[in-house]
């Protein structure tokens, strides 16, 4: 079953001078998928597009089978949309606890308590200092309570801008383990990396934008190499498909 | 120096402290600095004094002063209605131009720049419909009585702080305590991750312009029923307003209460020392003082 899809789906800040310009694809549910390209082509602009903080200027955004084109990001999370932005993702001023309860806020009053005890106990390092501020974890901490906030709420896809920007690699392989962790519960994921070896372990396919357009889908698999992805990302087979 | 003058800024500076707690929260939650503010205090005094005629029309014994107070049982209802009308201002003001502004993407200065139209534009709209002749909620004599060390206070003044007192209280625990505090909270520090959040972000703003209204309102009525009302009331009271709630910390709630009372008694005791003519510009060194030296305030994070 699909759990999103994009159809000739156009964005960015100016609708004379779009960033995405014109990208489908379907994604199925369960699939874990990374979005790849160099600086530029378009990849965070796309996933906040889908996640409803950078307008569509057209096309359509499909979550099952749910038009979710230029809703705001407040009630895509009800529907069952996660996402992690990749920097400033977390409330600093606010402790790791309340952090999550605000998350919580979206599930019944029954099984709020329970959800964060439950993410509490899948991340141990956020368990033992509930009342901390969020200003004072790490780098690695913070992504981990951010993801933690977006699985709290059971999301049918959960989408993660650069979650090992800025991070040692020592945290890089701690996060991709913890993301392993979730997309093995079924969770739908889709990632924008920058860490091409680390995004292309972790997902089943991959997807290559380059300036605004989708140059390639197919296995993660095939992109192991690095050549194809080199000769993606300098342009040669965009415009050979382009062509 | 006579000690009569605590009893005097702390009078004056709840008002200025409930009043410098909507312009705190309107500051850190909506990001610009609300002009308008200061007549939000103007119409809640009169649309107070408006339903209190209503009601006096309506039950003549609603006027009647209740012992101790120079007021009536009409009072207390009356700033209920008086509340739900500035809260309605507030919100129908938001909806038809800072709203549509922020729709647009304005930058904070002109949003600023529009408050301050509006603002000449209610005090005006003030003046028309009222005129310029001060009202009063009650003309009843009080008698100020002895608290010791030299102090005297009437029991409307010692209401007014009492109730200022309990509101900062409740809206502080709610602030720290809700879950709607915690939107508030949250959309303060970064209203875009508070969509990601799943926070509605219009319904925390309209919360914020309906605390913020709600407690101009309250102040008006506080300022109207110690000394008169007037249209240009909050007008005057916005310098002392901005001084107490960067003083505090801006989105600080109790920060906004403290500045308000270290204004007021600052204000009280330089009308002693150096004459009542310097009373306005205390505000105004106040501010440029925090500005200088703790621009953050008390309770105000760095960079917040």
């Amino acid at each position: 079953m699909t759990a999103l899809s994009l159809t000739d789906l156009r964005a960015g800040y100016d609708r004379d001078l779009p960033i995405v310009k014109g990208v489908s694809f379907t994604i199925e549910e369960g699939e874990a998928v990374c979005i790849l390209g160099p600086n530029g082509a378009g990849k965070s602009t796309m996933i906040k597009a889908i996640a409803g903080l950078v307008p569509c200027f057209g096309g359509q955004v499909q979550l099952d089978d749910m038009d979710i084109t230029g809703l705001p990001s407040h009630t895509l999370v009800r529907k069952g949309m996660g996402f992690v932005p990749q920097t400033e993702n977390i409330f600093t001023r606010l402790t790791i606890l309340e952090n999550l309860q605000i998350a919580a806020q979206l599930l019944p009053r029954q099984a709020r308590a329970g959800r964060i005890e439950a993410m509490l106990e899948m991340f141990p390092d956020l368990g033992s200092r509930p009342r901390e501020l969020a200003g004072a974890l790490s780098g690695g901490q913070r992504q981990m309570l951010a993801a933690a906030r977006a699985l709290l709420n059971e999301p049918r896809v959960l989408m993660l801008d650069e979650p090992s920007a800025g991070l040692s690699p020592k945290l890089v392989a701690q996060v991709f383990d913890t993301l392993r962790r979730i997309s093995d519960a079924g969770v739908t994921l889709v990632l924008v990396e920058q860490n091409v070896r680390a995004a292309l372990g972790l997902t089943d396919r991959a997807l290559v934008l380059v300036d605004g357009r989708l140059a390639h889908d197919g296995p993660a698999a095939d992109l192991h190499d690095g050549k194809l992805l080199g000769d993606l990302f300098l342009g040669h087979r965009a415009a050979e498909a382009g062509a | 120096m006579n000690p009569q003058a605590i009893i005097d800024g702390l009078v004056s500076g709840s008002t200025i402290g409930l009043g410098a707690i909507g312009l705190t929260l309107t500051y850190s939650i909506l990001r610009f600095a609300n002009f308008t503010h200061g007549d939000f205090l103007a119409w809640g005094a009169y649309l107070t004094l408006t339903v209190a005629g209503v009601l006096g029309g309506l039950a003549a014994g609603l006027g009647a002063p209740v012992y101790p107070f120079s007021f009536g049982w009409g009072l207390p209802l009356a700033i209920l209605g008086g509340v739900v009308l500035t809260v309605t201002l507030a919100l129908g003001l938001d909806r038809i131009l800072f709203g549509r502004l922020r729709a647009r993407g304005a930058d904070a200065i002109i949003i600023v720049m529009a408050s301050f139209g509006a603002s000449m534009a209610l005090r005006s709209l003030l003046e028309f419909i009222f005129t310029a002749k001060p009202a009063y909620f009650t003309k009843a004599l009080q008698i100020a009585n002895p608290l010791g060390f030299g102090m005297r206070a009437t029991p409307d003044q010692l209401l007014v702080i009492g109730l200022t007192l309990l509101l900062v209280l409740a809206l502080h625990l709610v602030v720290t305590h809700s879950a709607t505090g915690r939107a508030m909270r949250a959309v303060s520090e970064n209203p875009s991750l508070a969509g990601v959040y799943g926070i509605d972000v219009g319904k925390v703003i309209r919360v914020t312009w309906i605390i913020g209204a709600g407690m101009a309102c309250i102040a008006g009525v506080m300022a109207g029923l110690l000394v008169q009302i007037r249209p240009y009331m909050g007008f005057d009271l916005l310098l002392p307003l901005f001084a107490a709630a960067i003083l505090g910390g801006i989105g600080s709630i109790p920060g906004a209460m403290l500045g308000g009372l270290i204004i007021g008694l600052a204000e009280a005791f330089a009308v002693q020392i150096i004459g009542a003519e310097w009373r306005a510009a205390i505000s105004f060194v106040i501010l440029v003082l925090v500005l200088m030296l703790r621009p953050q305030g008390i309770f105000g994070q760095r960079g917040a």
